[in-house]
């Protein structure tokens, strides 16, 4: 019982003592450097080729971070801004495509030519089973000199040792 | 004078390969062996012709002759000696030049070789690699001239992008090149053996160093690339998925499926006709790969439009690919499986699998490349496709692929049995399922990152195990002492044990990269002299900013840095930014400190006037050492597979041979 009342005042103590950490951060207005960067790195230039917001290096890149730190202090949320720049500079400025409209295709197309994949292989696979079905068993042949080459049909080890044996016979 | 004889050794070199390539053809119609021979004298001239023109452009670099266009677009008289050597590739011009050039060098090295046994396949070859070969001479000469001059001499010239100087960056477009260039020969011969009826795997024999080569050389080139981006571009990483990465890439991906499926055409006759599509898309992937590389198209629709590069390029790919693809099925039929899958636990149905990965990862790779474009096209406005999406995409694929690598060696030939099979993993799923749980009760709790360690320890552990038997059993026969039994094993039997060692690479390489990409930890912050920026249990301390000269033209700003851990101090760091006073181009060059564990990484990214207080982006990068270290071995295995062994080609030939001759007797 005693134990029970311990544990209860440490789970409330434990909650408090957080949501004194979380009511400290909401009152921290400053905005880091990191937040900026965490932000930027959803973006990409929207005049560059191909360079990320937040590693890109132009006056005009600098200009955005800064933006992009004003509107973290008005209290956006970081998907605000980045629609923001979004709607002002068009897809080009977002790193990852989105799943609507045109950009769906993006998405789709990997899993669709997956999907076409899998089935030719299995469609292959099947063939050349039916194919060896048909035919019957290969007429089997006199088990050639071996080679270092071939997969261990035996993990034993003897295998292995058959087979070096095989070859330092053969070439001394 | 020099830069004009060189212009002539162009022409002559164009001449010389589009002479050789009707001559060939001629011969080849008529079937008159005097006519071919005239097509490989006229071949074999090119290379010397086409030296001529490199030596002319290297003399005028050398020499500061700006009254070249080209060399007043990459050089400047400040630029260090070497440098000026390679700025032959620096731009566009003298790009296509050079990789002409290698064509040619390899080319030329085919040519020499004897040709008594494969006389049919001769003319072949010349007019694929000639025809290649005329294409970016003409290229070169009419759209992108090198010796083109300029109205005026200018007093200096405009000096190479100090992105391309670094070490690095110098050897990255060649060894890039002769990893495109190399892929044309095999693919030389898969069309020879089209158009000569040869159904059997004698193409893929005769260009499996070539292949193994070629594959190289294009890893090294993707292995230094990102090796250089993290070392010089400052941005914390190796690899952006950057249109030009991708076009190096893709043939990579293609050219490592190819290089595993020509093994099931050897050992069973089986996918002759996968294997030609596989290395018509090789071939395909290094012009395209070319072309993204040289002409910038993707980045922007507009540049491709205005450059006649683009539209040339464009036309090559889709002649040699209506061509190939139309030689292949008229000769479908003599295509056919020598033999029959007995079941799908077989080492044949787990490289098809193999296959089917590889395609799969390059056709998304593709597709996020080209999509921007693609966007532009279509719809007038352009979608970028950034890392999120290709790490989202391909992450699966790699991981399964991974997965393969360890368990197909596992499987024999024909029928593999699933209860050896299981003796053979079930140790390797345990260690690696311990490895696993020690990570989770060491704080790891992503799902991902736990799949992903499980996977290469399952791999690696599965791998090593089956180079470690085989030293047993060569111990256990011989008596040898651990090493010279290693070394033995490897050296009898290359193609395997290079292939594990490669395999062993990919794993640590793996390792690498989970670690960077899952968790790597950054931040930023501004810090005044005396102060200091944590992260991670890392901490430097700033100690002021140091203004010096430097080498070629350059203004160094260098930030001192404390760095220590825990309180302990390690060393000193100097991140600098390098200023070209010319050009008013900047770098970011980081300062690292390396260990097995991590990289702490340190980028000066910007400062005030006094440097009073100063900006900096630091990382750490978990297991980014063992990147680089997978690369070594894995390089080291490919040259271990490579490397030349009379013994085992003696034997290969009298196997050949025995087959060859129980076959007729059972027939």
């Amino acid at each position: 019982m005693n134990r029970h009342r311990l544990l209860w005042i440490a789970i409330v103590a434990l909650w408090l003592a957080l949501s004194g950490a979380v009511f400290a951060q909401n009152t921290d207005e400053s905005v880091t450097d990191d937040d900026v960067n965490r932000v930027a790195r959803e973006l990409y230039c929207p005049i560059c080729e191909n360079t990320p917001l937040d590693v890109c290096e132009t006056q005009a890149c600098e200009d955005w971070r800064l933006l992009i730190r004003e509107k973290l202090e008005a209290g956006e949320t970081d998907g605000e801004i980045v629609e923001y720049f979004a709607d002002i500079y068009g897809d080009r400025a977002r790193a990852t495509p989105t799943t609507e409209g045109f950009s769906l295709i993006v998405w789709i197309a990997p899993i669709l030519i997956g999907v076409f994949g899998i089935v030719i292989f299995v469609r292959m696979l099947r063939r050349w089973l039916a194919r060896g079905a048909e035919a019957g068993p290969e007429p089997t042949l006199a088990a050639p000199p071996t080679s270092g080459d071939s997969a261990p049909a035996d993990p034993e080890l003897g295998d292995y040792a058959a087979r070096v044996e095989e070859e330092l016979r053969r070439s001394a | 004078m020099i830069s004009d004889i060189g212009l002539l050794a162009a022409w002559f070199a164009l001449i010389g390969s589009v002479v050789a390539v009707l001559l060939a053809l001629y011969g080849y119609w008529a079937s008159d062996a005097k006519w071919i021979t005239s097509a490989r004298r006229a071949a074999i001239s090119v290379w010397p012709l086409l030296t001529v023109a490199v030596l002319a452009i290297e003399y005028a670099l050398l020499t500061d002759d700006f009254s070249l266009n080209y060399v007043a677009s990459v050089s400047s008289r400040e630029q260090p000696l070497l440098l000026k050597m390679t700025a032959l590739w620096g731009g566009q011009d003298g790009s296509i030049l050079f990789w002409a050039w290698l064509m040619a060098t390899f080319a030329f090295v085919v040519l020499l070789r004897r040709w008594d046994q494969d006389r049919d396949l001769l003319p072949h070859v010349i007019v694929v690699t000639m025809g290649t070969l005329a294409f970016f001479i003409a290229l070169d000469i009419f759209a992108s001239n090198p010796f083109k001059k300029l109205d005026f001499m200018p007093v200096d010239g405009r000096g190479l992008n100090p992105l391309l100087r670094h070490p690095g960056m110098v050897i990255h477009p060649p060894l890039l090149y002769l990893g495109f260039v190399g892929f044309v020969i095999p693919y030389a011969f898969a069309m020879a053996a089209l158009v000569t009826r040869r159904s059997d795997a004698h193409w893929i024999r005769l260009t499996r160093r070539w292949t193994l080569i070629a594959w190289l050389f294009l890893s090294l080139g993707l292995l230094l690339g990102g090796r250089w981006a993290y070392d010089v571009l400052g941005w914390g990483g190796y690899w952006a998925w950057d249109p030009v990465e991708n076009a190096a890439f893709m043939p990579w991906l293609v050219g490592t499926a190819f290089l595993h499926s020509v093994q099931i055409q050897e050992k069973r006759g089986m996918l002759k006709i996968w294997n030609m599509v596989l290395i018509i898309l090789t071939y395909g992937m290094v012009i395209f790969g070319t072309f993204i590389t040289l002409s910038g198209v993707i980045d922007s629709v507009h540049a491709f439009a205005r450059s006649a590069v683009g539209p040339a390029f464009f036309g090559f790919i889709a002649v040699t690919s209506v061509a190939s693809v139309w030689m292949l099925l008229r000769r479908l039929d003599d295509l056919r499986s020598d033999n029959r899958l007995e079941s799908i636990f077989s080492r044949e149905a787990v490289f098809l699998f193999n296959n089917l990965l590889f395609m799969t990862l390059t056709f998304s790779v593709f597709v996020g490349t080209v999509f921007p474009m693609v966007s532009e096209l279509v719809t007038g406005e352009k979608r970028t496709v950034g890392p999120p999406w290709f790490d989202r995409v391909t992450a699966p694929q790699f991981g399964l692929l991974v997965l393969l690598m360890g368990i197909a060696p596992l499987f024999a030939w024909r029928k593999q049995s699933l209860q050896r099979l299981g003796r053979s993993l079930w140790l390797p799923f345990v260690i690696a399922l311990g490895a696993v749980v020690m990570l989770f009760v060491s704080g790891t709790r992503s799902a991902g990152a736990l799949l992903a360690f499980w996977i290469v320890t399952f791999v690696g552990v599965t791998t090593l195990w089956e180079y470690a038997r085989g030293v047993v059993a060569r111990r256990r026969v011989q008596g040898e002492s651990w090493p010279v039994a290693f070394w033995r094993l490897t050296g009898r039997n290359r193609r395997r044990y290079g292939g594990y060692l490669i395999h062993l690479g990919v794993v640590c390489m793996a390792i690498g990269i989970i670690g960077t990409e899952m968790f790597q930890q950054q931040t930023q912050g501004t810090v005044a002299v005396g102060e200091s920026l944590e992260l991670g249990g890392f901490e430097i301390r700033y100690n002021g900013l140091i203004n010096r000269r430097g080498a070629d033209d350059l203004a160094i700003v260098e930030a001192d840095l404390t760095l220590s851990r825990n309180g302990k101090e390690l060393r000193g760091l100097l991140p600098r930014r390098e200023i070209y006073q010319n050009s008013g181009q900047t770098m970011t060059i980081p300062a690292t400190r390396s260990t097995l564990t991590e990289d702490y990484y340190v980028i000066l990214a910007g400062w005030d006037d006094a440097g009073r207080l100063a900006t900096f982006k630091t990382y750490l990068n978990p297991l980014i050492n063992w990147l680089w270290f997978g690369g070594l071995v894995f390089v080291v295995g490919t040259m271990v597979a490579v490397w030349p062994d009379a013994e085992a080609e003696r034997r290969a030939m009298a196997r050949q041979a025995f087959t060859r001759r129980q076959v007729a007797q059972a027939a």
